[in-house]
């Protein structure tokens, strides 16, 4: 019988991570992931998880282990986020290539400079390119149930790609709420078999090469090195018929259903829509109800996959309004916008068809997104849809003062 | 949708104490959603945790600034912080102190308060000033809305860092007992 918890963001995600039964899981403590790394510690010296756990000197070893444990055919597992990210980024950018189906979730965290250990999604938004997977989490329950799909996802033969399960620092990793445990037989069935290495296992009976050198401008170099790129795009894009299709399988064993790569809500008969992306989504949801109520023909569109890009389940979506606002908790410096109105700018070309868009850029280290500044985003879509051009973002916390805060009140 | 702030100060167990309550909710078939204030984690600084509750489910997770009802954990922290800030109408006032009513300000918002010495409590129970599930003794009795059982119930999957659960369960029945309740024009109800 699954049974029902109470907890946080980081045990639902290392509770996903049980029942996915992993070989061999690396970790390395940082705010606010460092909790889902303690759950896990406690499950492992509990005998819930039967899994090599490594407490390693750093986050670059993290996942350096974890690749010699894939390529010898584990099942891994880790957690990371800000800083330890960014220390982790050279074997994080190896992953993909090498073709190994690591999940590691990114509890994500705003970047410093200046100071700040709070959320933000700055870090997984700066790795965007990498070749991970990346799939965004609303709440804990979806990130429990996320992180056991995207073991079918990482390891399924046509994708072959480390996938990233991301859920907001803070907010999704203190934030508590009912969470409903499957039964391990129930996720046993659903994962299969493990495949984690059939491609370059470290075999003496079928020794192959494992990252060859390549690349240069003479010889079968050139080719070869455009063969692993074209590769990896290859699996990226299966990726988004195989996340749909893990969903709608996952549906079938738990009765929970999500969208794969994004979701339309109130979209059918809508004028303009709101993008979100994360747990802000829940926030969003409210206000566009209440916009309904007062008469606004409002929808909301939230990724979930933000890599591979949804592009053709976005464009469904953009063909039925006539205006976007996007809000985004991280920066694309140099754009000067948030990373999903970029990519709404890239996806509309395909749209043949000019849309009013509004960048909204908010929640940047901890900071809250409220109804309250929901209301705003939709107001001011309202003005995009009725003719007024925004040339710069909206950044939404930038005159807050919040009361009853105790920063502010000592 | 009810939503009920707390605030003490780090150390007292304000956000396990938000925890534990959602847990008894639960219990309760209601739908919660539970976050602490993101502050730097310092003993005795001020510190906040935000809970609401509901009937269905519950999609927005934010901070909250218009209380329903306020939690406080320890007696000298309404010097220090505005704990009444953006209460709604109707509110509910749950405070730790051993002062009677006519020797605390609060605004007109508030319509009931549940006083509890329960740094008094904690002193005798635990040896150390720790409110956390006196003050959720406190809120059952105040409010209503969740049965002493539930809050117990609550803890039984808590890891306590400084007593054991037995200890943290006569505390809540001490808060639930000792806790005396006004309504808004100072006379009390229990």
């Amino acid at each position: 019988m699954a049974r029902t918890i109470v907890c946080d963001g980081n045990e639902a995600a290392a509770w996903g991570v049980a029942l996915s039964r992993p070989d061999m899981v690396a970790v390395y403590p940082i705010t606010p992931q460092s909790s889902l790394a303690e759950y896990i510690s406690q499950f492992v010296a509990d005998g819930i998880i039967q899994a090599d756990l490594m407490d390693v000197e750093g986050e670059h070893s993290v996942l350096s282990v974890l690749q010699g444990a894939c390529l010898a055919g584990a099942r891994t597992f880790t957690a990371t986020c800000g800083q330890g990210l960014a220390f982790m980024f050279e074997p994080y950018f190896r992953t993909p290539p090498l073709r190994l189906p690591i999940v590691m979730s990114i509890v994500t965290r705003d970047g410093i400079t200046p100071q700040c250990v709070w959320g933000g999604q700055q870090d997984a938004m700066t790795v965007r390119e990498a070749g991970w997977v990346h799939m965004y989490c609303e709440n804990n329950q979806e990130i429990l149930d996320t992180v056991i799909m995207a073991y079918r996802i990482a390891e399924h033969r046509d994708v072959m790609l480390p996938v990233n399960v991301n859920h907001d620092g803070n907010y999704l990793s203190y934030g508590v709420e009912k969470v409903e445990i499957p039964d391990q037989e129930e996720v046993d069935a659903f994962l299969g078999e493990k495949n984690t290495n059939w491609h370059a296992a470290l075999d003496p009976d079928r020794p192959m090469g494992v990252d060859p050198l390549t690349g240069g401008a003479g010889g079968l170099g050139p080719a070869l090195f455009v063969r692993y790129r074209k590769g990896l795009c290859k699996g990226m894009q299966n990726a988004l018929g195989v996340i749909t299709e893990v969903h709608k399988e996952w549906e079938k064993t738990s009765g929970r259903s999500y969208a794969p790569l994004i979701e339309e809500y109130r979209l059918e008969d809508a004028d303009y829509a709101i993008m979100t992306i994360g747990s802000m989504t829940g926030a969003g949801k409210d206000a566009v109800d209440a916009a309904r109520e007062a008469g606004e023909r409002i929808g909301l569109v939230k990724i979930k996959t933000f890599r591979p890009f949804p592009l053709q389940a976005l464009r469904e979506a953009l063909r039925k309004v006539k205006a976007v606002g996007v809000v985004d908790r991280s920066v694309s410096f140099g754009w000067n916008f948030g990373p999903v109105y970029q990519e709404l700018l890239s996806a509309m070309y395909f749209l043949n068809r000019h849309i009013p868009a509004v960048s909204f850029i908010g929640g940047l280290a901890g900071a809250d997104i409220t109804v309250d500044h929901f209301n705003r985003v939709i107001e001011t879509t309202a003005m995009a849809l009725h003719g007024e051009v925004f040339s710069e973002p909206v950044w939404l916390n930038e005159n807050d003062q919040s009361p009853g805060s105790d920063r502010v009140s000592q | 949708m009810y939503e009920i702030r707390f605030h003490g100060r780090g150390g007292q167990g304000a956000v396990l104490a938000s925890k534990i309550l959602a847990k008894a909710l639960v219990e309760e078939g209601k739908s919660v959603k539970a976050i602490p204030s993101f502050g730097f984690e310092r003993r005795g600084a001020p510190v906040a945790a935000f809970l609401r509750f509901d009937d269905k489910v519950i999609r927005q997770t934010t901070n909250i600034y218009h209380p329903n009802c306020i939690i406080c954990l320890d007696p000298t922290l309404p010097r220090s912080v505005d704990i009444f800030s953006g209460m709604n109408p109707k509110g509910i006032w749950v405070q730790a102190t051993k002062k009677s009513l006519d020797q605390l300000a609060f605004p007109s918002t508030v319509s009931r308060v549940g006083l509890c010495d329960a740094f008094g409590i904690a002193l005798e129970i635990f040896g150390r000033a720790i409110t956390n599930s006196i003050m959720l003794g406190a809120f059952a009795k105040t409010t209503g809305m969740v049965s002493v059982d539930s809050v117990c119930k609550g803890m039984e999957s808590v890891a306590f860092r400084d007593a054991a659960l037995d200890k943290n369960i006569q505390a809540v029945h001490r808060g639930y007992e000792e806790t005396k309740v006004f309504d808004i024009n100072g006379q009390e109800v229990s």
